[in-house]
């Protein structure tokens, strides 16, 4: 039998598929792969070492910067989280009400405004309120990252509710289950993937912010990722690589979790 | 107020709440500011004032007071509009086929090859940025493999170059093109495209008289993602133009930061705002043009 006709065949675009993927990972594999070098180049290769892991972990300033990270990224997501999953209750399988649009508008706002806007006009404010106030911590940037982290938190949520069924609720409450009784029991163990992916998401947003953090820190508030910014200046070495290759495991194992949570179906 | 609009206020009030605060509410601050002088050390001076938006593409000369266009400013909007449709372009023309690829593979793998595109997206684009970097540095992988091939005998400058930001960016943003593409495209009909070759087309025809016009939803949809996030984009240029190919975000940033001039850089983060509010309503009408002709 000779060679079928193959229907969906386009020529070339095999090849330049293939070659996507392989220039997607190609820099992210040698970046990863150069972490491991006993040299000083990110270049040329010179053995296989730890040293350079061994001294981003010694670190004191990249020590600070990544529990600032995290605390912040925790405080982000958890936040942005309890929010979203509210919002996505009022805003799901409900009738068309008035302000509706306003309030999507609203919360895909940061997917839309370019994140320098943002990021200058919360300079601008939280300058002032830090004149008014005095107060200089961790909860600008908290608050910053809340509001980004808010629509990818709401995205799965509301996805999850969506498909969710309305008649187990509703049996719940022929049953004189109060409304909160309804949510504790019934509602909340089938939105979990949702609101579980949903943090993920918001999570791995707040630890790998740089644009709105560089504006909104005051001095001596690096997060990882504005700390690298701030080494390109000087020699590269391969410290930078091994900070990076940490943050790509944490980011990989997040996504691709989030990945398979939010494929599960009920 | 009835029971169930209350319950829906209180449920909506933290995340309203969030986003007022620290995204929407401080756009009109911005706004404010723009139409204020400048302070000696950065900051504002509460006087009303139209410079900064007068400023934003004209100037007046220090010694002869004589009016022209503010050349640099316009050189860096035509950079980054122009940088931004080639990246728009070049994703594109790679992501279509890749698009393609995945939408013709078995049902169940398809899962796996998106998998695969969405990880580096999802992963920090500033290390994805030092990635691109490394390997086009003069000193980087690229240029250490042509020396030791006997190709060239002094590194390639590639670093800092135009070049340099459009295949950052697009490194950076071909998933955005990537998505949409495929997700009008699984839901292709592959038997119009069996119905096509019996009546005698040939491949390119297929292509593009059956293929692109049913696809041609999520190509707009993707050109828009790609060339919205490229105009507003910082950390790229930042990290790929080291200060000599300058984008809008940097010249935002000059602005707040060495030039000391709030009231200008408000006046350029509104007029950023403008175009990508522009671009997003060109989508919005070509979307809904397009569903109301498929019904």
């Amino acid at each position: 039998m000779a060679r079928p006709f193959e229907v969906t065949r386009q020529p070339g675009f095999s090849a330049i598929a293939i070659a996507c993927f392989v220039l997607l990972y190609l820099p992210i594999v040698l970046l990863v792969i150069y972490s491991f070098n006993a040299g000083e180049s990110i270049s040329q290769w010179e053995g296989f070492s730890l040293r350079w892991y061994a001294s981003a972990w010694e670190n004191e300033q990249i020590q600070a910067a990544t529990i600032r990270s995290v605390v912040i990224a925790t405080g982000a997501s958890l936040i942005a989280t309890s929010a979203a999953v509210l919002a996505a209750l009022a805003t799901t399988r409900t009738a068309p009400w008035r302000g509706r649009t306003i309030v999507f508008a609203l919360v895909n706002q940061p997917l839309m405004v370019p994140e320098i806007v943002t990021a200058v006009a919360l300079l601008i404010f939280f300058s002032m309120i830090k004149v008014a106030t005095g107060y200089t911590g961790l909860w600008y940037l908290i608050l910053a990252h809340a509001a980004f982290c808010i629509p990818f938190a709401y995205m799965p949520v509301r996805a999850r509710l969506q498909g969710m069924d309305l008649s187990l609720e509703q049996a719940g409450a022929d049953l004189y289950g109060t409304p909160v009784k309804v949510f504790r029991h019934i509602t909340l163990p089938q939105l979990w993937p949702g609101i579980l992916a949903g943090a993920m998401l918001a999570f791995v947003i707040s630890l790998d912010d740089v644009v709105i953090t560089e504006f909104v820190k005051s001095a001596g508030q690096d997060t990882l990722p504005t700390y690298m910014l701030g080494q390109i200046r000087r020699t590269i070495t391969p410290e930078i690589n091994a900070i990076s290759t940490a943050l790509l495991a944490v980011s990989i194992l997040l996504v691709t979790a989030f990945f398979f949570i939010s494929r599960t179906r009920k | 107020m009835d029971a169930t609009t209350r319950s829906r206020a209180l449920l909506l009030a933290p995340a309203l709440f969030i986003l007022t605060v620290a995204a929407s509410g401080p756009l009109l601050i911005v706004f404010v500011y723009s139409f204020l002088t400048p302070g000696d050390y950065g900051g504002v001076v509460w006087d009303f004032s139209t410079q900064a938006w007068f400023n934003v593409i004209a100037e007046r000369d220090f010694f002869t007071e004589e009016l022209g266009w503010a050349d640099a400013h316009l050189a860096v909007f035509w950079r980054s509009i122009k940088l931004s449709l080639l990246t728009a372009l070049l994703s594109f023309l790679v992501g279509f086929p890749t698009a393609y690829f995945i939408a013709t593979r078995p049902r169940r793998s398809r899962d796996m090859w998106m998998l695969l595109i969405m990880i580096p997206f999802w992963t920090n684009l500033l290390i994805r940025t030092f990635a691109i970097m490394e390997l086009i540095r003069n000193e980087g992988t690229i240029n250490t493999v042509l020396i030791a091939m006997g190709l060239v005998t002094a590194p390639v400058q590639m670093l800092y170059t135009e070049f340099s930001l459009l295949v950052g960016m697009t490194y950076v943003y071909l998933p955005l093109m990537i998505l949409p593409i495929y997700a009008s495209m699984e839901r292709f009909d592959f038997r119009l495209v069996e119905a096509g070759y019996d009546l005698y087309a040939s491949r390119w025809q297929v292509l593009r008289r059956i293929i692109f016009p049913l696809v041609k939803p999520g190509v707009i949809a993707g050109s828009i993602l790609v060339f919205v996030p490229c105009l507003g984009a910082y950390v790229t240029p930042r990290v790929l133009g080291g200060g000599k190919q300058i984008m809008l975000g940097n010249l935002i940033e000059l602005q707040f930061g060495q030039l000391r001039n709030w009231p200008l850089g408000a006046a350029l983060s509104l007029t950023l705002l403008v175009i990508v509010m522009v671009a997003l309503l060109i989508y919005v009408r070509a979307a809904g043009g397009e569903e109301a002709r498929h019904g």
